[in-house]
């Protein structure tokens, strides 16, 4: 069981929401974290890898900063089933390149701008994300 | 310049991850959980920042030029194409299975559990794959 945190993730949201506005501000660019990442490996149509990287360890570097500012640490359960877990990583870094984008650039960007293309990949991942939980946890593990 | 702003546009973006539980693979996990231990925190996340972006993104999009690029660079594709379809269901596969997407399994990194340290390598080769494979087909 997790808790249910409506206030806190309203409040987390619209934290990753304004990150992704002065990213549009800033760099003039969507912040999905799938495109930034898979941007790190050539070939560099662009020169903006340094910014790239920067942002990426910006993500690294978020639970020190939560640290220091409130006082507790980072809590999160992540599956020991290593087999599991690089299969997961595999489909998520696979699938969110060849689909253009992620839970960020789709889910949360792409939204936002109410592109056609996003609400489509998003309503697919999310299915597939429901149907990937109800088969392990209640056909295969039930 | 370019580099601080793009850290501190991370940071923001992990400690909202953090803040909003998303960070944590079970509170995913029990989100895609809609017949058993469901927790709809997700869905809060999504709207508190869609609600933003939505807003935030169109009095940014009044301006002619960002503040430090000399043009917006948006996706301008509207076409349904198979790997709309295929990409999407791959990663929600993967996303069930692990309760990580790309963002929280970053600010995951430095509490360094062994299942985050097999996700992430992982994650990296699919994405090099999925564009090296992208990048033959044209």
């Amino acid at each position: 069981m997790t808790d249910f945190t409506p206030v806190a993730s309203l409040i987390g949201g619209a934290l990753i929401g304004l990150s992704a506005v002065l990213m549009l501000l800033a760099e003039g660019r969507i912040a999905g974290i799938s495109g930034i990442a898979s941007r790190l490996f050539p070939p560099y149509g662009d020169r903006a890898f340094p910014g790239r990287l920067a942002f990426i360890a910006g993500l690294v570097g978020a639970p020190l900063l939560y640290a220091a500012v409130t006082g507790a640490s980072v809590v999160q359960t992540v599956s020991a089933n290593l087999v599991l877990m690089v299969v997961a990583g595999l489909l998520v870094g696979f699938g969110s390149v060849w689909g253009s984008g992620c839970t960020s650039g789709h889910g949360v960007c792409g939204l936002a701008r109410l592109s056609r293309r996003s609400f489509v990949a998003t309503g697919v991942f999310m299915a597939a994300g429901f149907a990937t939980v109800y088969v392990v946890r209640h056909v295969i593990g039930g | 310049m370019s580099i601080l702003v793009n850290l501190g546009l991370g940071l923001l973006f992990g400690l909202g991850l953090i803040v909003s539980g998303m960070s944590n693979p079970a509170k995913v996990l029990n989100f895609l959980d809609l017949f058993g231990t469901f927790d709809p925190s997700l869905a809060f996340v999504m709207g508190g920042a869609v609600v933003v972006a939505f807003i935030g993104f169109r009095l940014v999009l009044v301006r002619d030029a960002p503040l430090m690029a000399p043009r917006f660079q948006l996706p301008t594709r509207s076409d349904i194409d198979a790997r709309l379809i295929v990409g999407p269901a791959l990663f929600g596969i993967g996303w069930g299975l692990g309760g990580f997407c790309p963002g929280p399994a970053f600010t995951a990194l430095g509490l360094a559990a062994p299942g985050t340290l097999a996700f992430i390598p992982a994650m990296l080769a699919g994405m090099w794959a999925a564009r090296a494979l992208a990048e033959r087909k044209v």
